[in-house]
């Protein structure tokens, strides 16, 4: 047993923490480091200077671009990004839609949309939740009825993050409405340019506009563009989700978050004094560096476990880093918003959404409490805290 | 990185955990608590056969050179069953620091004898000012021709009443608070001077609080240089912390099987407990504390031999922060799923919930550990 990184992995840490030192642009590095929001034209400059260098796509099979790095590495990898702090690339290509066509799709599909999801020539949207579907995600009822060479769509979707940009959704629709449940649902690629598909905005409470909703009227999607087999549709999102668990601690987020709450508590005054002097606050910074620093041994223990197991599934002991992980981004952007106190109270949704850069008031300050509020989806998304405990629960406990 | 065991060391985890399971039940156990030292002696000695009491030391000492790991692994064990044996007090902590910091021949006096099983130590440094301030000692030495006169009062020796010989913490020079001037000394636990008064720990466990009247010791009994002996100590009890922690995973682990065990046995309103979602969730935040002390708990191994002395009390002191909060919530979880039957002595559960509520003060509790790693500035992006 040795918790030590090798010297391999230390020096790997220094390969790209200084490719990120040279290669992020700093008006992107500026913006992630407020907690503005991205804009799309810097989303896709930034994916694309990272698909120059071959790691826009790490975790991906290596014929289809990945870089075949153990998961100690892709550990390292995120880690340093998000410690940059470089902008994540948009989870929906990188994490969801590649690795499932990887999986599932057929040669054609693969061929013609791997190369353009890594390079986000194309840009994926997801379209799983609705209405009357959010943890109970198979109770879905859009449609798709065959009619010759193609499925016609008919159906709502709600929160489809990113759906104003995106070229693609990758659609969950009922093929067989006699079937049980979880069973006659199919995976399609939906382009979003064809006619039927009606986007409306959905602001946060943060005051910005990132997700959806999405209304499907007789949208013809060609039955080329079906993932995998009829039918089947849940168990590839099914394998999807947790595909998407095993990286979902975003560890870095809350590491970055914390060291700059320290830096940030320096500057800030309390009764005419630093902040950082507190002993109450160097405590509460403290106690979420101990709780990190475990959840780091956690994820380095499961990713472990994980290639240990022969079904190459995901541990259902993963769920415990979705939920950790939300937690800890939530105290750390809470954190923040300690630090800043008065100076975080003004509200500036432009500024916010990064397209205003240069304010009269508090730069620093002023995304800190909107990305406190917005923390707040990450026990919400992707199979809530609570669903995760249920998972835990039935698959760990066996109640 | 690499989680695994050695071949070796998973062997030793099966013949500990065998060992407890057969010599140590439940029910063992309390017979084993009213013999007269407070453990089995009997159990001590398959201890001694199996190499466990000389596993920390080197094969020069009579020991078998395990390290850091090979501690976790029976300290796991012995939380789990519960086991009353002085092993934390007496060979890691006591035996650790005679490994660390004593001479050739204060190593050949005490440490072959310890793994043979017929001696046992004792660190006696705790003082009632101090509560949990290493640094803050009053008990005095003072030279006298060759030898040293040693008063004071030490509180809390874990496994201090039973102990054959003490290592006690004696002020050569400075004030009470000074880092500089703690020296160590070996004493005979019945040497002129040295009165005990042993007592029942809350765990069922023993301790004693001891004191000393002009206890004469000669110039061999120094431990190192004197004036010198505070990192020696803030070692022993660093390395003494990461056994606890370890300890503390065995009975969180237990606790928690326990209750889960309870969950689905125990019928309410025509069903098994554990089909409620509300006990269902809180059975799984204990999992989660449980994993994530856990991962503390190898971050202490790990970093107990770290020669940077800072670094390191940094690091165990953030272990102790976790496995403290993990240990608060895990106890009382255990005994609250339990319902009525865990408020019960004769239940197992609330033995365990015993324990933890003393692991989580022994050595300094949460809050003292909270401060002293903020004072430190924090583990950063350790």
């Amino acid at each position: 047993m040795d918790l030590r990184f090798t010297a391999e992995e230390t020096d790997f840490r220094q390969e790209v923490r200084a490719f990120f030192e040279k290669a992020l642009p700093l008006d992107i590095r500026r913006k992630t480091a407020l907690g503005q929001r991205i804009s799309k034209e810097e989303m896709l400059r930034w994916v694309r200077i990272l698909h120059d260098r071959g790691w826009a796509t790490p975790a991906w099979a290596p014929e289809w671009g990945g870089t075949g790095w153990d998961a100690v590495k892709q550990y390292i990898f995120k880690e340093e990004l998000h410690l940059a702090p470089a902008p994540e690339p948009i989870s929906f290509n990188m994490n969801m839609i590649g690795p499932t066509l990887i999986a599932f799709g057929s040669e054609a599909q693969k061929r013609h949309f791997l190369p353009k999801i890594a390079r986000m020539d194309y840009w994926f949207c997801q379209g799983f939740s609705e209405p009357g579907a959010g943890s109970d995600l198979a109770s879905l009822r859009t449609t798709a009825v065959r009619d010759g060479d193609h499925y016609v769509i008919d159906g709502q979707k709600l929160w489809t993050s990113t759906a104003h940009h995106a070229d693609w959704c990758f659609v969950l629709a009922r093929t067989d409405p006699a079937a049980r449940k979880q069973q006659g649902i199919s995976y399609l690629l939906m382009d979003m340019k064809t006619p039927g598909i009606t986007i409306r905005p959905i602001v946060t409470i943060d005051g910005h506009h990132e997700t959806n909703e999405m209304f499907l009227d007789q949208v013809r999607v060609p039955v080329a563009n079906l993932v995998g087999e009829e039918n089947k549709g849940w168990d590839y999102a099914k394998y999807l989700l947790g595909h998407e668990r095993s990286g979902i601690a975003r560890v870095g987020i809350s590491k970055m978050r914390v060291r700059r709450a320290r830096q940030l508590a320096a500057q800030a005054m309390s009764g005419g004094r630093p902040l950082i002097e507190d002993e109450r606050f160097q405590e509460r910074v403290a106690e979420i560096e101990v709780e990190l620093k475990a959840l780091e041994i956690t994820q380095m223990r499961l990713i472990a476990d994980i290639g240990k197991r022969q079904d190459g599934k995901p541990d259902p002991k993963s769920s415990i880093l979705k939920m950790k992980g939300s937690q800890l981004q939530q105290a750390s952007a809470e954190l923040l918003l300690e630090v800043a106190g008065y100076s975080a109270l003004e509200f500036d949704p432009a500024f916010v959404a990064g397209s205003r850069s240069q304010v009269e008031g508090d730069d620093w300050a002023m995304a800190l409490a909107p990305n406190h509020y917005w923390a707040r989806h990450v026990s919400i998304v992707g199979g809530s805290n609570e669903i995760q405990r249920n998972i835990l629960a039935k698959t760990v406990l066996g109640l | 990185m690499d989680f695994d065991l050695s071949d070796e060391q998973r062997m030793l985890q099966d013949s500990v955990t065998r060992l407890l399971a057969e010599q140590c039940t439940f029910e063992q156990r309390q017979a084993h608590l009213a013999e007269p030292y407070g453990y089995s002696r009997a159990l001590w000695s398959q201890f001694a056969e199996m190499g466990l009491l000389g596993l920390p030391f080197a094969e020069t000492d009579g020991g078998f050179g395990g390290g850091p790991v090979d501690t976790l692994i029976v300290m796991a064990a012995v939380g789990r069953s519960l086991a009353p044996e002085p092993y934390l007090a007496s060979v890691i902590m006591g035996g650790g620091l005679l490994r660390d910091a004593g001479s050739a021949a204060q190593r050949a006096a005490s440490l072959p004898a310890m793994a043979a099983g017929t001696l046992t130590l004792a660190l006696a440094h705790a003082e009632t000012p101090a509560r949990f301030e290493l640094a803050c000692v009053g008990t005095t030495a003072r030279q006298e021709g060759g030898s040293w006169l040693i008063s004071g009062s030490k509180r809390f020796v874990v496994s201090g009443d039973s102990a054959d010989r003490l290592i006690v913490s004696a002020r050569t020079q400075g004030a009470a608070n000074d880092a500089e001037g703690i020296s160590l000394f070996v004493v005979d636990a019945d040497a002129p001077g040295v009165t005990r008064r042993g007592y029942r720990t809350q765990d069922h466990g023993r301790a004693a609080d001891i004191r000393l009247d002009s206890v004469r010791v000669d110039a061999g009994a120094l431990i190192g240089v004197a004036g010198t002996g505070l990192p020696i100590i803030e070692r022993a009890v660093d390395v003494a912390i990461a056994a606890l922690c370890a300890e503390a995973i065995g009975v969180m682990e237990r606790a928690h099987e326990l209750t889960v065990d309870y969950l689905k046995v125990r019928r309410q309103f025509g069903v098994a407990i554990g089909s409620f979602q509300a006990l269902q969730h809180r059975a799984v935040d204990m999992l989660v504390a449980i994993e994530q002390a856990r991962s503390m708990a190898l971050y202490a191994a790990m970093m107990c031999d770290e020669p940077d002395a800072a670094g390191r009390s940094r690091a165990i002191s953030a272990a102790k922060v976790q496995i403290g909060k993990s240990a608060r919530f895990v106890g009382q979880e255990a005994v609250q799923l339990h319902g009525g039957i865990g408020m019960t002595e004769e239940c197992q559960v609330g033995h365990y919930f015993r324990r933890l509520s003393v692991i989580e003060i022994l050595f300094g509790d949460t809050a003292h550990h909270l401060r002293r790693l903020a004072r430190s500035g924090g583990l950063g992006d350790a």
